[in-house]
Protein backbone atom coordinates (compact mmCIF):
# COMPACT_ATOMS: atom_id res chain seq x y z
CA UNK A 1 0.00 0.00 0.00
CA UNK A 2 1.49 3.16 -0.49
CA UNK A 3 2.34 5.74 2.04
CA UNK A 4 0.06 8.44 0.53
CA UNK A 5 -3.13 5.86 1.16
CA UNK A 6 -1.59 4.99 4.23
CA UNK A 7 -1.76 8.38 5.69
CA UNK A 8 -4.67 9.09 4.33
CA UNK A 9 -6.42 5.97 5.95
CA UNK A 10 -4.94 6.65 9.50
CA UNK A 11 -5.57 10.41 9.18
CA UNK A 12 -9.29 9.10 9.06
CA UNK A 13 -8.71 6.79 11.46
CA UNK A 14 -7.41 9.74 14.37
CA UNK A 15 -9.66 11.77 13.28
CA UNK A 16 -12.89 9.10 13.69
CA UNK A 17 -11.27 8.55 16.64
CA UNK A 18 -11.13 11.80 18.42
CA UNK A 19 -14.45 12.70 17.74
CA UNK A 20 -15.77 9.24 19.62
CA UNK A 21 -13.56 10.38 22.56
CA UNK A 22 -14.66 13.83 22.43
CA UNK A 23 -18.32 12.93 22.12
CA UNK A 24 -18.00 10.52 25.54
CA UNK A 25 -15.87 13.23 27.18
CA UNK A 26 -19.35 15.28 26.56
CA UNK A 27 -21.61 12.38 27.73
CA UNK A 28 -19.48 13.30 31.13
CA UNK A 29 -18.77 16.54 31.30
CA UNK A 30 -22.46 18.03 30.66
CA UNK A 31 -24.94 18.66 33.21
CA UNK A 32 -28.60 18.59 32.23
CA UNK A 33 -29.83 15.13 30.27
CA UNK A 34 -30.91 17.38 27.26
CA UNK A 35 -27.15 18.57 26.83
CA UNK A 36 -26.00 15.29 27.42
CA UNK A 37 -28.22 14.01 24.68
CA UNK A 38 -26.11 16.27 22.16
CA UNK A 39 -23.37 14.37 22.85
CA UNK A 40 -23.82 11.01 21.55
CA UNK A 41 -25.94 12.13 18.07
CA UNK A 42 -22.67 14.12 17.24
CA UNK A 43 -20.13 11.77 17.60
CA UNK A 44 -21.69 9.10 15.20
CA UNK A 45 -22.07 11.73 12.45
CA UNK A 46 -18.47 12.56 11.96
CA UNK A 47 -16.55 10.14 14.56
CA UNK A 48 -18.18 6.86 12.55
CA UNK A 49 -18.22 8.85 9.17
CA UNK A 50 -14.28 9.12 8.97
CA UNK A 51 -13.76 5.65 10.42
CA UNK A 52 -15.92 4.37 7.66
CA UNK A 53 -14.75 6.04 4.96
CA UNK A 54 -11.35 5.08 6.07
CA UNK A 55 -12.85 1.13 6.30
CA UNK A 56 -14.14 2.13 2.64
CA UNK A 57 -10.80 3.04 1.18
CA UNK A 58 -8.95 0.30 2.73
CA UNK A 59 -10.89 -2.40 1.52
CA UNK A 60 -11.31 -0.70 -2.04
CA UNK A 61 -7.26 -0.70 -2.03
CA UNK A 62 -7.02 -4.22 -0.88
CA UNK A 63 -9.47 -5.86 -2.83
CA UNK A 64 -10.22 -3.36 -6.19
CA UNK A 65 -14.04 -2.90 -5.51
CA UNK A 66 -15.85 -0.55 -3.66
CA UNK A 67 -17.75 -1.61 -0.49
CA UNK A 68 -20.91 -0.33 -0.86
CA UNK A 69 -21.81 -2.32 2.62
CA UNK A 70 -19.70 0.61 4.26
CA UNK A 71 -21.62 3.31 2.42
CA UNK A 72 -24.65 1.88 3.33
CA UNK A 73 -23.72 1.95 7.19
CA UNK A 74 -23.30 5.36 7.35
CA UNK A 75 -26.23 5.88 5.48
CA UNK A 76 -28.37 3.89 7.97
CA UNK A 77 -26.42 5.72 10.91
CA UNK A 78 -27.48 9.20 9.34
CA UNK A 79 -31.61 8.16 8.88
CA UNK A 80 -31.61 6.22 12.73
CA UNK A 81 -29.87 8.98 14.67
CA UNK A 82 -32.16 11.69 14.35
CA UNK A 83 -35.34 9.23 15.51
CA UNK A 84 -33.83 7.79 17.86
CA UNK A 85 -32.64 11.31 19.60
CA UNK A 86 -35.80 12.29 18.97
CA UNK A 87 -37.40 9.99 20.84
CA UNK A 88 -35.25 9.76 23.73
CA UNK A 89 -36.00 13.98 23.37
CA UNK A 90 -39.97 13.08 23.88
CA UNK A 91 -39.21 10.71 26.88
CA UNK A 92 -37.41 13.39 28.95
CA UNK A 93 -40.35 15.78 27.96
CA UNK A 94 -42.61 13.63 28.79
CA UNK A 95 -41.38 13.94 32.62
CA UNK A 96 -42.65 17.40 32.43
CA UNK A 97 -39.72 19.10 34.07
CA UNK A 98 -38.54 21.48 31.72
CA UNK A 99 -40.23 25.06 30.87
CA UNK A 100 -41.40 24.93 27.61
CA UNK A 101 -41.09 28.18 24.97
CA UNK A 102 -44.82 28.79 23.42
CA UNK A 103 -46.11 27.54 20.09
CA UNK A 104 -46.36 29.80 16.98
CA UNK A 105 -49.92 28.50 16.81
CA UNK A 106 -53.07 28.10 19.14
CA UNK A 107 -52.48 23.96 19.18
CA UNK A 108 -50.29 22.92 21.71
CA UNK A 109 -47.20 21.08 21.54
CA UNK A 110 -47.91 17.20 20.71
CA UNK A 111 -46.78 15.12 23.41
CA UNK A 112 -47.69 17.71 26.29
CA UNK A 113 -49.30 16.11 28.98
CA UNK A 114 -53.04 17.34 30.01
CA UNK B 1 -47.25 -0.16 -13.02
CA UNK B 2 -49.26 2.59 -11.00
CA UNK B 3 -50.67 -0.33 -8.87
CA UNK B 4 -47.84 -2.16 -8.77
CA UNK B 5 -45.46 0.78 -7.68
CA UNK B 6 -47.41 2.75 -5.79
CA UNK B 7 -44.89 4.32 -4.74
CA UNK B 8 -41.95 5.04 -7.24
CA UNK B 9 -39.40 6.93 -5.07
CA UNK B 10 -39.76 4.14 -2.43
CA UNK B 11 -38.72 1.12 -4.54
CA UNK B 12 -36.50 2.57 -6.18
CA UNK B 13 -34.91 3.15 -2.85
CA UNK B 14 -35.32 -0.06 -1.89
CA UNK B 15 -34.15 -1.97 -4.94
CA UNK B 16 -30.74 0.42 -5.22
CA UNK B 17 -30.53 -0.76 -1.16
CA UNK B 18 -30.63 -3.91 -2.02
CA UNK B 19 -28.51 -4.49 -4.79
CA UNK B 20 -25.84 -2.22 -2.17
CA UNK B 21 -26.29 -4.51 0.16
CA UNK B 22 -25.99 -7.47 -1.26
CA UNK B 23 -23.15 -5.86 -2.66
CA UNK B 24 -23.50 -7.72 -6.46
CA UNK B 25 -25.56 -7.24 -9.70
CA UNK B 26 -26.13 -10.65 -10.34
CA UNK B 27 -29.59 -11.67 -11.97
CA UNK B 28 -30.00 -13.19 -8.48
CA UNK B 29 -29.62 -10.73 -6.25
CA UNK B 30 -31.64 -8.12 -9.10
CA UNK B 31 -35.21 -10.38 -8.93
CA UNK B 32 -34.90 -10.42 -5.15
CA UNK B 33 -34.23 -6.55 -5.28
CA UNK B 34 -37.28 -6.40 -7.43
CA UNK B 35 -39.55 -8.75 -5.35
CA UNK B 36 -38.94 -6.30 -2.29
CA UNK B 37 -39.27 -2.81 -4.37
CA UNK B 38 -42.78 -4.31 -5.45
CA UNK B 39 -43.92 -6.07 -2.11
CA UNK B 40 -42.54 -3.61 0.91
CA UNK B 41 -44.42 -0.29 -0.23
CA UNK B 42 -47.50 -2.74 0.01
CA UNK B 43 -46.80 -4.26 3.32
CA UNK B 44 -46.17 -0.57 4.59
CA UNK B 45 -48.99 1.34 2.62
CA UNK B 46 -51.03 2.44 5.59
CA UNK B 47 -47.48 4.54 7.18
CA UNK B 48 -47.65 6.34 3.34
CA UNK B 49 -50.78 7.92 3.42
CA UNK B 50 -49.62 10.23 1.00
CA UNK B 51 -46.86 10.94 -2.27
CA UNK B 52 -43.73 13.10 -2.33
CA UNK B 53 -43.66 15.54 -5.32
CA UNK B 54 -40.31 16.75 -5.40
CA UNK B 55 -40.14 19.61 -7.67
CA UNK B 56 -35.81 19.63 -7.55
CA UNK B 57 -34.22 16.82 -7.57
CA UNK B 58 -31.18 18.79 -8.26
CA UNK B 59 -31.71 21.33 -5.49
CA UNK B 60 -32.59 18.10 -3.16
CA UNK B 61 -28.92 16.86 -4.10
CA UNK B 62 -27.09 19.76 -3.41
CA UNK B 63 -28.94 20.15 0.14
CA UNK B 64 -27.75 17.00 0.76
CA UNK B 65 -24.64 18.14 0.02
CA UNK B 66 -24.91 21.63 2.19
CA UNK B 67 -26.48 19.44 5.03
CA UNK B 68 -22.97 17.14 5.24
CA UNK B 69 -20.50 20.13 5.13
CA UNK B 70 -22.52 21.75 8.05
CA UNK B 71 -21.92 18.39 9.76
CA UNK B 72 -18.40 18.52 9.11
CA UNK B 73 -18.25 22.49 10.28
CA UNK B 74 -20.72 21.96 13.51
CA UNK B 75 -19.45 19.22 14.55
CA UNK B 76 -15.69 20.55 15.08
CA UNK B 77 -17.88 23.76 16.37
CA UNK B 78 -19.57 21.52 19.03
CA UNK B 79 -16.25 19.52 19.57
CA UNK B 80 -14.31 23.07 20.83
CA UNK B 81 -17.93 23.63 23.06
CA UNK B 82 -17.20 20.13 24.58
CA UNK B 83 -13.46 20.59 25.09
CA UNK B 84 -13.18 24.37 26.22
CA UNK B 85 -15.95 26.22 27.67
CA UNK B 86 -16.99 25.05 31.73
CA UNK B 87 -20.14 23.33 31.78
CA UNK B 88 -21.82 26.02 33.94
CA UNK B 89 -21.43 28.27 30.82
CA UNK B 90 -23.05 26.68 28.32
CA UNK B 91 -26.76 28.19 27.98
CA UNK B 92 -28.65 25.68 26.54
CA UNK B 93 -32.22 26.86 25.39
CA UNK B 94 -35.49 25.39 24.05
CA UNK B 95 -36.30 27.18 20.88
CA UNK B 96 -39.65 27.23 19.22
CA UNK B 97 -39.33 27.28 15.30
CA UNK B 98 -42.30 28.04 13.73
CA UNK B 99 -42.31 26.03 10.10
CA UNK B 100 -44.80 26.21 7.08
CA UNK B 101 -43.60 23.45 5.43
CA UNK B 102 -47.23 21.19 3.99
CA UNK B 103 -45.51 17.94 3.06
CA UNK B 104 -44.42 15.80 5.95
CA UNK B 105 -41.52 14.29 3.75
CA UNK B 106 -40.06 18.13 3.78
CA UNK B 107 -41.09 17.79 7.66
CA UNK B 108 -39.57 14.81 8.51
CA UNK B 109 -36.68 16.30 6.15
CA UNK B 110 -36.35 19.50 8.52
CA UNK B 111 -36.14 17.52 11.46
CA UNK B 112 -33.41 15.20 10.78
CA UNK B 113 -31.54 17.67 9.75
CA UNK B 114 -31.82 19.87 12.87
CA UNK B 115 -31.07 16.61 14.94
CA UNK B 116 -28.20 15.80 12.53
CA UNK B 117 -26.52 19.59 12.47
CA UNK B 118 -24.63 19.06 15.99
CA UNK B 119 -25.56 22.07 18.20
CA UNK B 120 -29.05 21.60 18.21
CA UNK B 121 -31.73 18.78 18.04
CA UNK B 122 -35.09 18.50 17.45
CA UNK B 123 -37.62 17.08 20.29
CA UNK B 124 -40.77 17.73 19.58
CA UNK B 125 -43.94 18.92 17.07
CA UNK B 126 -46.94 21.14 17.73
CA UNK B 127 -49.99 19.40 17.55
CA UNK B 128 -51.03 20.71 14.37
CA UNK B 129 -47.02 20.42 13.34
CA UNK B 130 -46.77 24.18 12.45
CA UNK B 131 -43.87 24.50 14.90
CA UNK B 132 -40.97 22.57 16.27
CA UNK B 133 -39.22 22.69 19.41
CA UNK B 134 -35.92 22.57 19.04
CA UNK B 135 -32.78 22.43 21.97
CA UNK B 136 -29.86 24.01 21.72
CA UNK B 137 -26.43 23.28 23.64
CA UNK B 138 -25.29 26.64 23.90
CA UNK B 139 -27.47 29.34 22.47
CA UNK B 140 -26.23 32.96 23.99
CA UNK B 141 -28.74 34.36 21.03
CA UNK B 142 -31.38 31.81 20.71
CA UNK B 143 -33.33 34.08 17.93
CA UNK B 144 -30.60 34.00 15.46
CA UNK B 145 -30.40 29.97 15.59
CA UNK B 146 -33.82 30.56 14.80
CA UNK B 147 -33.43 32.59 12.04
CA UNK B 148 -30.70 30.38 10.27
CA UNK B 149 -32.70 27.72 10.58
CA UNK B 150 -35.75 29.16 8.38
CA UNK B 151 -33.57 30.70 6.13
CA UNK B 152 -30.56 28.00 5.33
CA UNK B 153 -32.92 24.65 5.25
CA UNK B 154 -36.68 25.52 5.37
CA UNK B 155 -36.40 28.17 2.50
CA UNK B 156 -34.59 25.78 0.46
CA UNK B 157 -36.30 22.61 1.37
CA UNK B 158 -39.88 24.69 0.28
CA UNK B 159 -38.56 25.35 -2.91
CA UNK B 160 -37.49 21.41 -3.52
CA UNK B 161 -40.62 19.73 -2.41
CA UNK B 162 -44.06 21.36 -3.73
Amino acid sequence: MSLLLETCISLLLVIGGLFGLIGSFGLLKLKTPMQRLHAPTKATTLGVGATLLAAAIAMYWQTGSASWQVVMISVFLFLTAPVSALYLAKTHLHLGKDPLPPTSTKADWAGKRR
Amino acid sequence: MRKLFPHPYLSVTLFVAWILLVNSAALGSALVALVLAAALPHVTAAYWPGRAHIRHPLALARYVALVLWDVLTANIHVARLILFTPADQLQSAWISVPVDLQSPEALALLAGTITLTPGTLTAEFSADSKTLLIHALHAPDPDAIRDDIKSRYEARLKRIFA
